[in-house]
């Protein structure tokens, strides 16, 4: 926690994604009571409006308020991107950590399973799954899970190899300790760490992904507002230049934020790094 | 030097790993829940079982999934991908065809944010904590935070529909007349045929999408350099040049770029990958004819063969960057050398 405030003082870029991160969740948080109009009422006669007192950042082609639809978009935007990293970290990690403790020919199947999907494509394995299965929201989930998990198990992998080897896991064998118990009372909380730091890393990385899939028409179906289908519905409405633009600052505000944060929690957990700090 | 074995070593694991992509896309195929067939076919005709048998007999979906399977990878191994559903036309035909486009676009692409990138990266370990530093720094995060679709659609927006700077989508302007096809590339073709006038418009073109493609992997390239210069710079052997009164721009072109340039080297490797993965998009929006659009194509159609093709493509395209990659760290660092 201390080390919380430091990087909070003297990391400006840190402490600019925690405000930007924060003011996020509470938009999200308080997306229904805050947004100024419906998101979802149309108003044909309104419809391709610039940008004015009365709708802050204009209409879309269906004369719906851009403004109200960003605030509530944020909802999905974070939810997706939190759930992914939080799914992907649990099945990475129980994966490659059964993989490196058990080790020998379990190890190299599993690890060699963990390639396949990392040899794939990324965009185009999610867009496949996410197509077969058909455009809703965990489908698209299921997908991005599907490709980020292989990441968060090779990482689990390589740290529980180190682990393993240390003197206080062979005391607890000494001591007759299961299996299951040196994992999950010894290995895993030694292990955090470093997932921790790959998973607030790619926080950002599920968001744009998750509104890349969405631009490509493979997320949440309309009429819900999202961020990357806003953007497609846009391009069909070149000219009117504030369809694209806000959605895609709402989301790039969100990505820097998250990244900001990731690298300082990166420095803040890193010992090679943390004594830049001190 | 080993090189040979070690060759063929990834040679063998290369195949590996190219059963494995196929496999997984064969599974997901038979994912497809309800009946396969019914995206490929009319409602009218999938109303006459003789169309939906003679269909399934075709593409030989009647037998057991073992045997559809093994016929597959039989195939595969004779370096047939397959008939696209979509399209009618071999998918090797198809890939061969779109291929050029794609990897003339990740060219330029990997230049550009090699280039900024690395020079990026310089200015901000060597000016460190100064505010070009701080600035820089936050221009890479921007760089890999920045959703590419949208970015592709604000910079048509400002360069091309209201500047008029950039020419605006595809790989030529309609009067420019494609130079005769030696290499697929427009820019290498144009100077083969001495079309300068074609050459400067395929230029033109690869601009907006090779800013648009790179950013993520000039941002990675920049902190990459930046982190391992300033790890470099921190070495006893950097503080023994600086002793002995060597120049500041000495110190770090002579002594410390080498030594930093393995970290950069991966970083560009991985950023190629992200590149053919990234291509799907910025080629929908720059109506870029490459294997990205065709990519995007076949996934909505849902036509297997053209996915596995394309990913197949990719993987292979992957462990040849990394490849040529491993072989340049032995280039570079003799201690590598040594141990390959």
């Amino acid at each position: 926690m201390k080390t919380f405030f430091r990087l909070y003082r003297t990391n400006l870029f840190f402490s600019l994604g925690i405000t930007v991160c924060a003011a996020w969740v509470l938009i999200a948080l308080f997306a229904d009571g805050i947004s100024p109009q419906d998101p979802l009422a149309q108003d044909i006669i309104q419809r391709l409006k610039q940008p004015s007192a009365e709708h802050w950042f204009g209409t879309d082609s269906l004369g719906r308020d851009i403004l109200s639809r960003v605030i509530v978009g944020s909802k999905l935007s974070i939810f997706a991107g939190l759930l992914t990293v939080i799914l992907a970290t649990l099945v990475g990690s129980i994966y490659g950590g059964i993989a490196g403790y058990v080790g020998g020919v379990v190890d190299d199947i599993m690890m060699r399973l963990a390639e396949m999907v990392l040899a794939f494509p990324a965009l185009i394995l999610a867009m496949t799954i996410g197509a077969v299965l058909g455009a809703s929201l965990y489908h698209t989930l299921f997908a991005l899970v599907i490709v980020a998990w292989p990441t968060y198990a090779r990482i689990m992998r390589s740290v529980v190899i180190t682990i393993k080897e240390n003197d206080y896991i062979e005391a607890a064998q000494a001591i007759g300790a299961s299996n299951f118990r040196i994992l999950t009372r010894e290995i895993f909380p030694n292990a955090m760490g470093s997932i921790l730091i790959v998973a607030t890393l790619d926080i950002g990385n599920q968001i744009l992904f998750f509104s890349t899939l969405s631009f490509l028409g493979l997320g949440t179906p309309p009429p819900d507002p999202e961020w990357g289908s806003m953007i497609s519905a846009g391009m069909k409405n070149f000219n009117s230049w504030w369809i694209c633009t806000f959605p895609g600052l709402a989301i790039l505000t969100m990505a820097i934020g998250a990244n900001f944060v990731g690298d300082g929690v990166r420095d803040m957990l890193d010992p090679k790094l943390r004594k830049e700090f001190h | 030097m080993n090189l040979t074995k070690m060759l063929l070593r990834r040679f063998l694991y290369l195949i590996l790993l190219l059963l494995g992509v196929a496999t997984c896309v064969f599974f997901i195929s038979k994912m497809v829940p309800g009946d396969a067939i019914a995206a490929y076919l009319s409602p009218r005709s999938l109303a006459n079982p003789d169309i939906v048998n003679a269909f399934k007999e075709k593409w030989g979906l009647n037998d057991p999934i073992w045997v559809q399977y093994g016929r597959y990878i039989f195939n595969l191994m004779q370096l047939d991908l397959g008939t696209s559903i979509r399209t009618g036309n071999p998918v090797m035909e198809e890939l061969i065809r779109y291929f050029p486009a794609t990897l003339e676009l990740a060219f330029f692409s990997i230049l550009f944010s090699s280039f900024f990138g690395i020079i990026f990266g310089i200015i901000s370990a060597t000016k460190r904590n100064s505010l070009i530093d701080q600035a820089l720094r936050a221009l890479s995060v921007t760089g890999v935070s920045v959703p590419s679709f949208w970015f592709a659609i604000i910079m048509l927006y400002v360069f091309y529909a209201t500047l008029g700077w950039a020419p605006g989508l595809g790989r030529l302007n309609i009067r420019t007349i494609a130079p005769m096809e030696v290499t697929g590339s427009f820019v290498l073709d144009g100077l083969i045929a001495g079309d300068f006038d074609a050459v400067k418009d395929a230029l033109a073109h690869l601009i907006l999408p090779s800013i648009v493609l790179g950013s993520f992997t000039m941002g990675l390239i920049t902190r990459t350099t930046r982190s391992s210069l300033l790890e470099t710079l921190s070495t006893d052997y950097i503080r023994t040049a600086k002793a002995k009164g060597l120049a500041p721009s000495a110190v770090i072109v002579v002594h410390a770029l080498g030594n930093a340039a393995i970290p950069v080297l991966t970083v560009i490797g991985v950023g190629f990958g992200n590149l053919l993965g990234g291509m799907v998009v910025v080629e929908k929006i720059f109506a870029w004819p490459g294997v990205g659009q065709f990519a995007y194509q076949s996934v909505l159609g849902l036509d297997f063969p053209a996915i596995i093709g394309v990913s197949l493509l990719i993987a292979v395209n992957y462990a040849i960057i990394n490849l040529i990659i491993d072989i340049m760290y032995g280039i570079i660092d003799p201690r590598v050398r040594e141990s390959q």
